[in-house]
């Protein structure tokens, strides 16, 4: 069954006062749909892990947020593209507890266990994009 | 510029946080704290979070922070008021937040409090009773 798109909203963000109202926007979108609160926490609790990755390895990037529906599915899908310095290793990033910056290197694995769907493509130098779904009811 | 206000109250430093945090405000506030637990010689620090909806990796770490910078100054801190959904993705995030005590609303965290101190007031009163002797004892084991 494919994914359809039915609304699309899109967000450059380039600064840390950005965040938060992205994750309005986000928010808006997800109870338009009646997700549930603990999946709305956990939904922008990912895209506030992806935005602040991208604001510190890329200097920030573009946001969008979509709409999409799966059969009687409906959910909230969040793709996060920057020009920064790209991963050069994704399984290692995706571990827990590693980090290359100062953090505690939970964003990307804690991201993915808050989510439904979660994939991630990234050339070096060139940059990196991450999406991720989350259904109303999932 | 925002700021969170700090309030004191007695022994206690009091902060709500009513507003989302972006990283600027989360950082100022950690720093705020601790060097008002150093002005103040505050023992307990009460953090209300009960209108935060998002609690990430980076909250969380200040949260730890705040409490293990006010451990190091003798002051304890205690986080109440987290909504479920919260509790629920934190968890799920990998962040437990341990090292941090929690209470469910600000009365429970109070008491909580409260009752560390006396914990630590009672301590030092039995050091203070301690003859002259056993001190230099202590002393001379160290």
């Amino acid at each position: 069954m494919s994914v359809i798109t039915l609304a699309k909203d899109t967000m450059m963000v380039v600064r840390e006062q950005d965040v938060v109202p992205f994750r309005n926007r986000v928010k808006e979108h997800a109870s338009k749909i009646r997700m549930g609160v603990v999946n709305q926490t956990k939904l922008i609790t990912a895209a506030s892990e992806l935005v602040r990755n991208m604001l510190r390895y890329a200097n920030g990037g573009l946001a969008i947020i979509e709409v999409v529906s799966k059969g009687r599915d409906n959910g909230i899908k969040l793709t996060f593209s920057d020009k920064g310095p790209g991963i050069p290793d994704i399984a290692l990033a995706l571990k827990d507890g590693f980090s290359t910056g100062k953090s505690l290197g939970l964003g990307l694995p804690g991201t993915r266990r808050l989510v439904n769907e979660f994939s991630i493509e990234s050339e070096v130098g060139a940059g990196t994009t991450v999406t991720i779904i989350k259904w109303a009811n999932g | 510029m925002d700021k969170i206000p700090i309030l004191r109250m007695g022994q206690f430093l009091l902060v709500t946080i009513q507003v989302d945090l972006y990283d600027r405000l989360a950082l100022d506030l950690e720093a705020d704290l601790v060097k008002m637990v150093d002005k103040t010689g505050a023992r307990g620090v009460l953090i209300d979070i009960s209108a935060v909806s998002i609690v990430d990796s980076f909250m969380g770490r200040i949260i730890g922070n705040i409490g293990s910078m006010s451990k190091l100054l003798d002051a304890e801190t205690v986080v109440v008021g987290m909504q479920p959904a919260v509790a629920i993705t934190l968890v799920e995030l990998g962040l437990p937040l341990k090292g941090v005590f929690t209470a469910l609303n600000v009365e429970k965290g109070m008491d909580l409090l409260k009752s560390k101190i006396q914990f630590s007031t009672e301590d030092d009163f039995d050091y203070e009773s301690e003859s002259e002797d056993d001190k230099q004892d202590r002393f001379s084991l160290s």
